[in-house]
């Protein structure tokens, strides 16, 4: 496989299935019912936003997807080859940044590079800078975590999950702990890199309004089980602007059927 | 430069007043030498060779039986920290021992091996290598889970995660557990030399028993200050690299 290949865009974008899929934790006597027949299709390069209150079991759904944890029941496949262990076709991007602290910032880009066969170690190192300039870090390369701010960090967790060119990537409230400012610009940034980089994207958030502005399709959960209540297709242009008016007339009916669906079920469980 | 500067002038006046309380007749001089006759037979100690052959054979015999207990203590660390069965054994076993100044282990080692250089070895080796386990199990233990999870998403697994991702993690930890170790084995060490006679080889302890046997003062002095010399210098060589690493890398305040 040449560099070319590596960095094109050609890795094309998987379509997820995910089908009647359940999942309890239990601890001791407790049991915790996390996912409950739950049934999503996502399409070739698209998307999709989950919402909903903390939970509800988006990070569940997000972990089973990746691989790192198998449902109780049902089946979840990309391009029809069920899901059973990670694999490099779908990266994921945490909460926290979770970039190892003992490698440099092109050092954390290398790891799952490294793991990749058929590279020599020239490419791989071709291919991590080609990300860094992706997410704007050009000038990063031999920083060290802690030199990072908040949203730098976040940029590099991005151009570590995208260097190995999956072609899903799994985004679990990645920009939670961000301030707003920070968290705009990188919403401009996401949305150019899906453009370029056509990926499937599965977005995991509680901010109503974050998952309008990024998502081609809003998913929304309801906890006690978690479900799927209802969804939302977000037909606007894009590049799309978190402040725009017609923005805010999606995140107005979300946010009223969140409301509706949640309230109910939180007395309920109380 | 000026920290060196700083340094130097401090035990420069050490020494002046170490002097100065010399003079004052005070004490016997057989009970404080003159700084100049401490000197004086840390040169000929020198020139006669006998101080470097016994430098030799104790910086030996540490080291030894350090990077023994570190090659054994390292992996079992992490076994511990992998394998229940192995943490309420092993590692419990560790966890008490440990805590046992590590002096205790002369006479058992005198027992079994004899007054022989096996002997010194156990001893380091039992100084160093239960502080290693335990830290590095605690090291472990403490490595946030969302590392390994990131790494198996990026393909590694296995062997691969625990040599580039956890163990790395836990460095800090095991290089703390690295110079706990390193302290108790230095001092083992030393109480076995001072208190037993091993025939082939004489260690620093050696002359400092003799010098009071002899009760040459400043030999005990002598050797107490090359024994300072090595610690210190052990630290500057060994663990300051590995804690400036840390710090640079990780950015924990030091
Ligand atoms: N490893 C686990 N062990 C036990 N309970 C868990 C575990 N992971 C998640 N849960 C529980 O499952 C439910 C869904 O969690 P999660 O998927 O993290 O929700 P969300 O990401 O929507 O906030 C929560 O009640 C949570 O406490
Ligand atoms: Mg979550």
């Amino acid at each position: 496989m040449s560099l070319s290949d590596e960095v094109s865009v050609e890795a094309p974008a998987a379509k997820l299935s995910i089908k009647g899929v359940s999942k309890r934790f239990v601890s001791g006597k407790r049991s915790v019912h996390a996912l409950d027949d739950v049934s999503l299709d996502v399409g070739e390069g698209e998307f999709v936003c989950l919402v909903g209150p903390s939970g509800c079991g988006k990070s569940t759904l997000l972990n089973l997807v990746a691989g790192l944890d198998l449902a109780d029941s049902g089946q979840i496949s990309a391009d029809g080859i069920p899901i059973n262990a990670p694999g490099r076709d779908r990266m994921v991007m945490f909460q926290e940044a979770a970039l190892f602290p003992w490698l440099d910032v092109l050092g954390n880009v290398m790891f799952g590079l490294r793991r990749k066969p058929g590279l020599t170690d020239a490419e791989r190192c071709k291919v991590a800078e080609f990300y860094l300039r992706l997410v704007g870090l050009e000038k990063f390369h031999r920083a060290f975590v802690h030199e990072l701010s908040g949203g730098m960090k976040q940029r590099v967790a991005l151009a570590r999950a995208l260097a190995p060119n999956p072609r899903v990537l799994l985004m679990d409230e990645p920009f939670g702990a961000l301030d707003a400012l920070t968290r705009e610009q990188l919403y401009g940034d996401i949305q150019r890199i899906w453009q370029q980089r056509k990926k499937t994207i599965v977005f995991v958030t509680h901010n109503v309004r974050e998952a309008a502005c990024l998502g081609d399709r809003v998913v929304l959960f309801s906890p006690h089980p978690g479900r799927i209540r209802e969804q939302f297709k977000i037909d606007l242009p894009r590049p799309r602007d978190i402040n725009s008016v017609e923005l805010a007339r999606h995140t107005t009916a979300i946010t009223a059927a969140l409301k509706n669906h949640v309230r109910p079920e939180a007395e309920v469980a109380e | 430069m000026k920290r060196v500067g700083l340094a130097a002038l401090f035990f420069a006046a050490l020494f002046v007043g170490w002097e100065l309380l010399y003079r004052s007749g005070f004490w016997s001089p057989v009970l404080l030498p003159s700084p100049l006759v401490v000197g004086r037979y840390l040169w000929e100690a020198t020139v006669d060779g006998s101080l470097l052959s016994a430098t030799l054979v104790t910086v030996k015999r540490l080291f030894l039986g350090y990077v023994f207990g570190l090659l054994l203590g390292l992996p079992l660390g992490l076994l511990t920290a992998r394998f229940r069965v192995l943490a309420d054994t092993l590692g419990l076993m560790a966890l008490g021992l440990q805590a046992l100044p590590s002096v205790c282990w002369v006479p058992l080692a005198l027992l079994w091996f004899g007054q022989t250089e096996a002997a010194m070895f156990f001893v380091v080796v039992m100084g160093t290598l239960w502080s290693v386990i335990i830290a590095t199990d605690n090291g472990v233990r403490n490595v946030p889970p969302i590392y390994a999870r990131a790494a198996r998403t990026m393909g590694s697994s296995g062997l691969h995660t625990w040599l580039y991702v956890i163990f790395p993690a836990a460095l800090p930890f095991i290089v703390g557990g690295m110079k706990q170790g390193w302290a108790f084995a230095w001092r083992s060490l030393m109480a076995a030399e001072i208190y037993v006679t091993i025939l082939s080889g004489f260690g620093l302890g050696h002359l400092l028993h003799y010098g009071r046997e002899l009760n040459a003062m400043e030999q005990v002095i002598g050797i107490m200050l090359v024994l300072l010399l090595i610690g210190l210098l052990a630290d500057k060589i060994f663990f300051s690299p590995w804690e400036r690493f840390l710090h640079h890398r990780w950015g924990t305040a030091k």
